[in-house]
């Protein structure tokens, strides 16, 4: 297999955007990733998408084709992938594997939501798909419900407080607020966290990740081509991902995902590290309590350390290790489909020491971590300067 | 949730009874119930098994931001039991006092109402838990 590198990156704004239609989105973040990689249109030979739920939250499916169309790329080959919020992370996946396989030199990988066409309600309604239809949703229980299942586990196992997870929520809008593309640039407090009302006990409102339109785009390109366009290639030593049951009910544990588990192990081995060389990394913090889960699964910290760990500060930017300098899902936003590859995006600015104000100092390994559902997909991936 | 009808439909006895798997092979109970047991898949030998009807609180929340279909019901108790045979189940709490609501609190299965599709939709039954 070939090493794949990233050649350029590009966003959306993170937020509400009732002016823009989701193909503009599209459009917006692969035109800036193509101008920033230096390639032209022709030089993508294929694309591969991550979306969640356009077909709930806007009617629209068959997004594979869409994107092709819209950037005027037909008759490339435009795949859309979906595993719930980890679709950018395994359309991340899916490019670098059509790379390193020889298959293509240059691919275009996006990620897309837009969530705020229908109402809170129906919103999560189709982000209750990705827990388990029949046997969770039908019974009422919502995302939040199924993190606070967890959370309120992790509380009676390990002594984590409400405290410790707001101070998940507070770093991450402090980070937010130095990044231009995310959704909240207001930093807030514990207390705010803790004033902020119990959407499902005990995750209040400021515990999640918001509704969230966006898009983002990642170029890749095989290694040995890769200066070719770009002065600074980022390669990505790890790709890996593991599955896990749907239903949270059926796991053997709520306080540890045994996807990231399983996951973080390939990939320290794939990329012959420990978790103490990462300097930084993009965690799954859909709520407080899933940056908890993933900063211990990773390895970061011992199980039932994670939450201390946040309290105390040693997850702040240039802290023991840089945890969600973008402002995270819960700062920079969440747009389900997308999250996987913005994550990718940020790995790439501060690699490539691009990231301004949340830059941290000395970045020369980090890491992305993205989730699917309560935990039933997890990708990893680990990147360095070419 | 639109046109539940076969949804709610297919899996009544599952729904109503607490009917699960169990495989004969390898002994271990599921629910809800599986075709494949994931443990001796080829090998395994599933068969309908009735769960205990009873168990302990592993874990809880109290909902008050619903889904479509549970809006009139906020807040209400989510929570996943243990059932004595080791089986975990995800169910709504009721008829239940706040405070008696806790980690390891014993439970038992009642039939109750689950949602309604609608006004003049088709009503869901199923399974719930009260703490005794
Ligand atoms: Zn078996």
């Amino acid at each position: 297999m070939r090493s794949v590198s990233i050649i350029g990156v590009g966003l959306t704004k993170f937020g509400e955007h009732w002016e823009t239609s989701f193909r503009e989105l599209i459009a917006e973040a692969a035109g800036k990733a193509i101008a920033d990689a230096k390639v032209e249109g022709k030089d993508v030979q294929a694309i591969f998408g991550g979306c969640m739920a356009s077909g709930r939250l806007i009617g629209q499916e068959h997004i594979g084709a869409l994107i092709a169309d819209q950037l005027g790329m037909t008759p490339v080959p435009s795949t859309r992938l979906e595993a719930a919020c980890a679709s950018g992370g395994v359309a991340l996946r899916a490019g670098i594997m059509a790379v390193a396989s020889g298959t293509y030199d240059v691919v275009a990988v996006g990620g897309v939501e837009k969530m705020t066409e229908v109402s809170t309600e129906e919103a999560a309604t189709a982000l209750g798909g990705a827990g388990d239809q029949e046997w969770e949703l039908f019974n009422g229980a919502t995302f939040p419900a199924l993190y606070a299942l967890m959370a309120r586990r992790h509380m009676l196992e390990y002594g984590t407080t409400e405290e410790q997870l707001a101070a998940c929520a507070v770093k991450n809008h402090a980070n937010a607020a130095n990044n231009e593309y995310a959704q909240f640039h207001r930093e807030i407090t514990v207390e705010d966290v803790m004033d902020s009302g119990y959407i499902a006990t005990p995750l209040k409102l400021l515990d999640c990740s918001p509704l969230t339109d966006g898009a983002a785009t990642v170029i890749l390109c095989s290694s040995d081509k890769a200066k070719k366009f770009c002065e600074a290639p980022v390669e990505i030593i790890s790709s890996v991902q593991a599955s896990d049951s749907l239903a949270l009910s059926q796991r053997s544990t709520l306080t540890a995902m045994r996807a990231t588990q399983e996951a973080a192990k390939l990939a320290y081995a794939q990329a012959k590290i420990t978790p103490k060389d990462v300097d930084f990394a993009e965690v799954h913090d859909c709520f407080t309590i899933a940056e908890v889960l993933a900063i211990e699964d990773l390895g970061f910290f011992p199980k039932g350390k994670g939450g201390k760990a946040a309290q105390d500060g040693e997850t702040a930017l240039n802290a023991k290790v840089s945890i969600n300098t973008s402002g995270g899902l819960k700062g920079k936003g969440h747009p389900v489909g997308a999250t996987g590859v913005a994550q990718a995006v940020e790995a790439t600015l501060q690699l490539q020491q691009r990231a301004g104000k949340r830059q941290v100092s000395n970045a020369e390994l980090g890491l992305t971590h993205n989730v699917g559902g309560s935990g039933a997909t997890c990708t990893i991936h680990v990147y360095k300067r070419l | 949730m639109k046109n539940a009808t076969p949804l709610i439909w297919r899996n009544s006895a599952d729904r109503y009874n607490l009917l699960g798997s169990h495989c004969a092979t390898c002994g271990t109970d599921y629910f809800p119930e599986r075709v494949v047991c994931p443990k001796c898949r080829r090998k395994g030998k599933i068969e309908p098994k009735q769960m205990p009807p009873e168990g302990k609180i592993y874990s809880f929340t109290q909902v008050h931001a619903a889904p479509t279909g549970f809006e009139h019901e906020t807040p209400y108790y989510i929570a996943i039991i243990e059932l004595a045979n080791g089986v975990k189940v995800l169910t709504q709490l009721v008829d239940s006092p706040d405070e008696k609501i806790k980690i390891g609190a014993t439970a038992r299965m009642c039939f109750r109402r689950v949602f309604e599709e609608g006004d003049e939709g088709i009503i869901a039954y199923g399974f719930k838990f009260k703490v005794v």
